[in-house]
């Protein structure tokens, strides 16, 4: 059972991660008006936001520690935030700035912070297999760290989750799917590309438990992440966890969804798992002066991220040619003796 | 070869994604055998507008959103074009291609030639490519070369709306697998906005171009341009500028790299003497390479200078200094045409 501090600190993390997803949308859209450029104003290319998908990244990275490997998929920021990437750089990456976690080689999609062991794949499911080798590489060095590999709805019928379930199962590793389900995958709602919409039944097939999460409560996400985590960390295996939640942007910035009725889409933005959470606060007796706290904490983070990022400076062009390989060719010391040292001779 | 110029007279003009969207319909029309597949392809027309409306003439069943596992639906195109249909796949992004590779390489490409000729494989597999609009580097690349590599595709870039139609009738039409690249910045997408060039007269009838003729979109005497896709564009910019230089440089559009037009080059450079070929795909092993070889294997005489103009050999980057160093402009265009002119 989580106390009410910690229900705290998770509502002052969600509310950030919405805060930090509705600034974004404003920065991407200035320079985007009135005609929409992709490749213009201070964020270029796409964009996707996660605002209504709080209470999977908080409610399962609550329960790991920097030394657990998590890997995110192209919608990646509130997992990052929840599982402690450093915000300021994470923020100049998506801004394309030198002082950026990448030096802005990764933008939005492709965040990387060794520090805290988070990962991200912009190709859909990818980011499942490295998450079993994280497992593996716990196993192997007989640590009780634990991978989390979070994929979207859309991305249960892809190879790649499947071949990571059935390895990680037959290996034992301690590693968590997380299904994040938002009912959409850009255009296809799940009941148009699969007959088992359910994604944690798709645990059946590989002998792991696999839970679902119905309601969009971190509070219920967080008791079922606390099972499969402790199960992973305890060397008991894998599991798979579908938690839903929803869409309350479009799939990128830009998107008019133009195939998403609009009762739909209001639903989404009626259940909000931040106004849950703050309920059930109210029902333990925090005040309006706890929460207007907790808020301007969470959204003074966010605003001196962006202002700190606004302010770095633009990589050098010729730093596109750094970094391919972390030792470089030209500068690999010669491993085979030379014909001088041997004489010629073998 | 350039293709008679009473083809590109017509009043009405399209933008490129129009231009396929009305030969996969001309052709859907036609023929019951053909039909699409792809992500988001059905309500919402295609991330690149590769499919607006279709839906709504044709129905789900032949224009079929599938679920995001490429391996499965491109290698369901193979077995239904074995079968006798003639589908479409779409992989919306090139760089996805991984994914389903061997259903692209070890089956679509070489089932004909292992079953010794015994099967066929009608089908297209279309896909978006190119970057200039910072989506880093699992979004951004075109990899021609990778495909025009291995033996048993053929392989398309269009660069304007009529070759585009035209091209697009050839594929669907061909017995075997054709891979048609079209690069995302000249569809004439509302939040991409392509160069002025790409949007080109096309007649309403169907008509088709036949692969393996480059087309000879600017003539000039005092270099060759060699290229494809968006850098037709960025080098007709870069021989404009240079005109006024007196340097009167000639521009060929593959339009098809297999089978490829090795004979127009070599007609061109025996002219010009001098050969610039500008790739958006990586400098090592690719297109470069093999289009200067292909004219020194004609008359390695001809040749007086050579410059490539290609992606370095790094992964795109996101950030706009980095991408714009990376991605080849008009300026390096018109640069590499200087150098080669240089003994001038
Ligand atoms: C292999 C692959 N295919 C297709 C895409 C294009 N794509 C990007 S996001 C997306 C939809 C993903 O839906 P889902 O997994 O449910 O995540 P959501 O966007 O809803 O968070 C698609 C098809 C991709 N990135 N990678
Ligand atoms: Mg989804």
């Amino acid at each position: 059972m989580l106390g009410v501090t910690e229900l705290q600190d998770m509502y002052e993390t969600m509310v950030m991660a919405r805060h930090y997803e509705e600034r974004l949308q404003e920065e991407y859209l200035e320079g985007k008006q009135p005609a929409f450029d992709i490749s213009a104003g201070p964020i270029p290319g796409e964009l996707h936001l996660a605002a209504g998908h709080e209470a999977s990244g908080v409610g399962v990275c609550h329960h790991l520690r920097a030394e657990d490997s998590v890997t995110a998929p192209h919608r990646p920021h509130h997992i990052a935030i929840a599982k402690g990437v450093d915000l300021k750089a994470m923020t100049a990456e998506i801004f394309g700035r030198e002082t950026g976690l990448s030096g802005g080689k990764g933008g939005h999609m492709h965040l990387f912070d060794p520090d805290v062991n988070f990962a991200c794949s912009g190709i859909i499911a990818e980011g499942c297999p490295p998450a079993v080798g994280a497992g593996l590489d716990a196993k192997k060095r007989n640590a009780d760290d634990v991978a989390v590999a979070f994929l979207g709805e859309g991305a249960i019928d892809q190879g790649a989750f499947l071949e990571s379930l059935n390895l990680a199962s037959v290996q034992n590793l301690p590693v968590v799917f997380v299904i994040e389900d938002n009912d959409w995958a850009i255009s296809m709602p799940k009941e148009r590309v699969t007959d088992v919409t359910n994604g944690a039944q798709r645990a059946a097939g590989f002998d792991l438990p696999g839970t679902r999460v119905d309601a969009d409560d971190v509070i219920a996400i967080s008791d079922a992440a606390t099972d499969a985590i402790g199960r992973a960390r305890d060397g008991n295996g894998p599991s798979l966890l579908e938690v839903q939640v929803h869409r309350r942007m479009g799939h990128f910035m830009g998107d008019a969804e133009g195939y998403r009725p609009d009762a739909d889409k209001d639903a989404a933005t009626r259940r909000d798992a931040i106004e849950r959470l703050e309920t059930k606060l109210r029902a333990n007796d925090i005040d309006d002066e706890t929460f207007d706290e907790l808020r301007s904490r969470a959204r003074d983070r966010v605003e001196e991220a962006i202002e700190w990022a606004k302010e770095q400076p633009e990589p050098e062009p010729s730093a596109a040619y750094e970094d391919v390989f972390s030792s470089p060719p030209s500068e690999e010391p010669e491993r085979a003796p030379s014909v001088a040292d041997t004489g010629g001779e073998d | 070869m350039a293709r008679p110029e009473e083809h590109r007279q017509t009043e009405r003009s399209l933008t490129m994604s129009r231009a396929m969207v009305e030969a996969i319909a001309h052709e859907m029309r036609e023929d019951d055998a053909v039909f699409y597949m792809g992500e988001d392809v059905a309500d919402y027309g295609g991330i690149f507008d590769s499919t607006e409306g279709l839906l709504d003439e044709f129905g789900r069943d032949r224009i079929m959103d599938v679920p995001i596992s490429e391996t499965a639906y491109i290698g369901a195109a193979v077995g239904a074009a074995q079968g006798g249909m003639r589908p479409i796949a779409e992989l919306m992004f090139v760089d996805f291609f991984g994914v389903g590779m061997d259903q692209i390489y070890n089956q679509m490409a070489k089932n004909t030639y292992m079953s010794g000729g015994a099967l066929s494989v009608p089908m297209v597999l279309t896909a978006a490519v190119g970057g200039t609009y910072n989506d880093a580097a699992q979004h951004s690349q075109t990899l021609y070369g990778t495909f025009a590599h291995l033996p048993g595709m053929k392989v398309v870039v269009p660069s304007t709306a009529y070759d585009a139609k035209g091209l697009l009738h050839t594929a669907i039409r061909d017995d075997d697998p054709v891979v048609y690249l079209f690069h995302k910045r000249l569809m004439g997408i509302g939040w991409l906005p392509a160069p002025d060039g790409p949007k080109t007269g096309v007649p309403e009838e169907a008509y088709t171009i036949p692969f393996g003729r480059a087309d000879i979109k600017r003539e000039g005497a005092d270099a060759t341009v060699v290229t494809l896709g968006l850098h037709v564009h960025r080098a007709l910019a870069a021989a404009d500028s240079l005109a006024d230089d007196g340097i009167d440089a000639e521009v060929i559009d593959l339009r098809t790299l297999a089978p490829l037009d090795i004979e127009t080059i070599r007609d061109s450079v025996a002219k010009t003497g001098r050969l610039v070929v500008v790739d958006e795909d990586y400098r090592s092993y690719g297109l470069t390479g093999e289009i200067i070889a292909g004219v020194a294997e004609g008359d390695l005489a001809a040749l007086d200078a050579v410059e490539r103009v290609a992606l370095p050999d790094v992964p795109i980057p996101y950030a706009r200094p980095m991408e714009n160093e990376v991605i080849p402009d008009t300026d390096d265009i018109t640069a590499a045409i200087r150098r080669v002119r240089s003994d001038e």
